[in-house]
């Protein structure tokens, strides 16, 4: 008796199975290759969606150089840049959608009275031109550089912008935000830099340019210490089913508030 | 008793096997490093390796001389030796030989605390209170530096120094102690003529100890030494050591990168096998 009733159970489970299979459905996976900065926010908005739709996410963190020719090869279904494209792989037939932008702060201990720096002085601070405050309105203090590890997002991001690649004079080099951070509040003659959703009260961030850091500034382009999340597609072919799902979804406003929580400002 | 003996046999059979998972991890790390390290040392040649002077490792034409790494990780183990060591020794002789029983429990029972205190905490503590003191206190820019690895280190190796020099002065046979005193030596004097060179093997062994574990400390230097690969001209430059070489930037490397801080792994690891060798050496010398 008893094992009619499983075999029931059993034949009735196989059915519900089968039946939850022919549904519509989409089936197969998403690739994405490239820039090692976007991995928190990639990662967080695949995790999101693998677990919404089943499709199978995958993340390729090799660098944005690599991600943009893996989409030209075919090797990804979307590339990953943490810059924007340049004209000629544009012209090679790729297409940049801007999912999210980094901004950076440039960060100074709240007893320093400088507020307000050019990307150009940030850039003969950190490479050693600059080396006192008094020499840009501040006091009498000798310049702090804290920065961070070599291969950090943050600090491959902010190098490129100020143009200071390979010749910063760090002081410090500390493998955390949150290092970066404790450090600059603890030193009054320390300057350092971070993504501006972790700043926090203890530091000051400086306006750039005559811009303070904020979402609006970050969004309208007018703060410039700041880099754009772009998704690279072909743009002659279509996406796979699965792909064109997820592309979607990350760019659609569901996905904003995943975008936020990895500290970078979503483009829609 | 046939039985029991198959038993015997079965239980033996047991414990060779798990004696052999710790000669297993010991060969396979051993096997692992020096295969994922050697190639990297011979890409860029070993005398530009070990004696380049710059480390650039993300450059567009990458540098990867380790000799700051080298000397930082040698000068900060030497400071704090030469600043635990003494510290370790007399609390060890006052311990041993002079405090009360009931003194000597409470000061012994910190002493296992300070041992079990995370590294972690040592590197916060430091960064919190250590690195702005030292920029105070000397008046430099910043106070991320050797000096305060140094400190942190030494404090870090008291423990184990403390409590091996201990078991080593425990160790003298009172009646050497006694004929000293009986031949109208004063009790200090007994100490440090007679039952510290009787000790003097457990000692070095102590100190040899310590420096294994000041050479291979990371998490609380990484957060107070200021991990920049400059070479260490000075007490209050910011510094990057072995250990911190590796661990600060493997997150994020490939390729050649991430070869050489195997490479510079398996060097660590070479010092290591070293003082391993001479703290053998001293504690074989006292059983003898």
């Amino acid at each position: 008796m008893k094992k009619i009733i499983t075999m029931t159970m059993v034949a009735a489970l196989s059915i519900a199975m089968l039946t939850g299979c022919g549904n519509k459905k989409i089936t197969g996976s998403v690739s994405t290759d490239g820039s090692t900065s976007m991995e928190k926010v990639i990662g967080a908005l695949g995790e999101a969606f693998q677990n919404d739709s089943g499709i199978n996410f995958t993340y390729n963190p090799t660098g944005s150089g690599s991600g943009i020719k893996a989409v030209q090869e075919g090797r990804c279904d979307i590339g990953l840049s943490s810059r924007d494209l340049k004209d000629e792989e544009k012209a090679s037939g790729l297409k940049g959608t801007v999912l999210a932008y980094d901004g950076i702060a440039i960060i100074v201990n709240p007893e320093n009275p400088v507020s307000d720096l050019s990307v150009e002085t940030i850039a003969k601070i950190y490479t050693g031109e600059i080396t006192n405050w008094s020499e840009i309105g501040g006091n009498d203090a000798e310049i702090v550089l804290i920065g961070r590890e070599a291969g950090s997002g943050t600090r491959d991001g902010f190098e490129s912008i100020t143009d200071t690649e390979e010749v910063c004079k760090y002081r410090q080099e500390l493998t955390s935000t949150g290092d970066v951070i404790t450090t600059v509040a603890q030193n009054p003659g320390a300057i350092g830099y971070a993504s501006v959703a972790s700043v926090k009260d203890t530091v000051k961030a400086v306006a750039v340019d005559g811009v303070a850091p904020t979402e609006a500034t970050i969004k309208d382009g007018s703060y410039v210490v700041q880099r754009p999340f772009v998704l690279v597609t072909k743009a002659d072919s279509d996406l796979s089913e699965a792909a064109q799902k997820f592309f979607d979804y990350i760019t659609s406003d569901d996905a904003n508030e995943i975008i936020s929580e990895a500290g970078v400002v979503s483009a829609n | 008793m046939k039985k029991n003996q198959i038993l015997e046999k079965v239980i033996h059979g047991i414990f060779l096997f798990l004696g052999l998972i710790t000669v297993d991890c010991v060969l396979m790390i051993t096997v692992y490093l020096v295969i994922s390290g050697i190639p990297a040392i011979f890409e860029i040649g070993p005398v530009d390796f070990l004696f380049g002077k710059e480390w650039a490792s993300t450059a567009a034409e990458p540098k990867y001389g380790i000799l700051p790494f080298i000397l930082t990780s040698i000068y900060g183990t030497a400071g704090a030796i030469v600043i635990g060591v003494p510290i370790g020794f007399m609390t060890a002789i006052y311990l041993s030989k002079l405090a009360s029983p009931k003194v000597k429990s409470a000061m012994q029972s910190a002493v296992s605390l300070l041992a079990g205190i995370p590294s972690v905490v040592y590197g916060l503590v430091g960064m919190l209170v250590l690195v702005p003191g030292i920029r105070k206190i000397f008046n430099v820019p910043d106070g991320a530096s050797l000096l305060a690895a140094v400190i942190v280190l030494a404090i870090m190796i008291l423990p184990s120094i403390i409590k091996m020099s201990i078991t080593a002065l425990d160790a003298v046979p009172k009646e050497y102690e006694d004929a000293s005193l009986a031949l109208g030596a004063t009790p200090i004097e007994t100490y440090f003529k007679v039952s510290v060179p009787a000790a003097k093997s457990g000692i070095a062994a102590a100190v040899v100890l310590g420096v294994g574990r000041a050479i291979g400390e990371a998490m609380a230097v990484m957060m107070v030494a200021g991990n920049v690969p400059n070479m260490p001209d000075s007490l209050f430059q910011s510094v990057r050591f072995l250990t911190t070489a590796v661990s600060s930037e493997m997150a994020y490397s490939s390729g050649l990168q991430q070869q050489a801080l195997f490479s510079i792994a398996l060097v660590l690891f070479l010092f290591i096998m070293l003082i391993n060798a001479i703290l053998n050496f001293f504690l074989k010398r006292e059983k003898e």
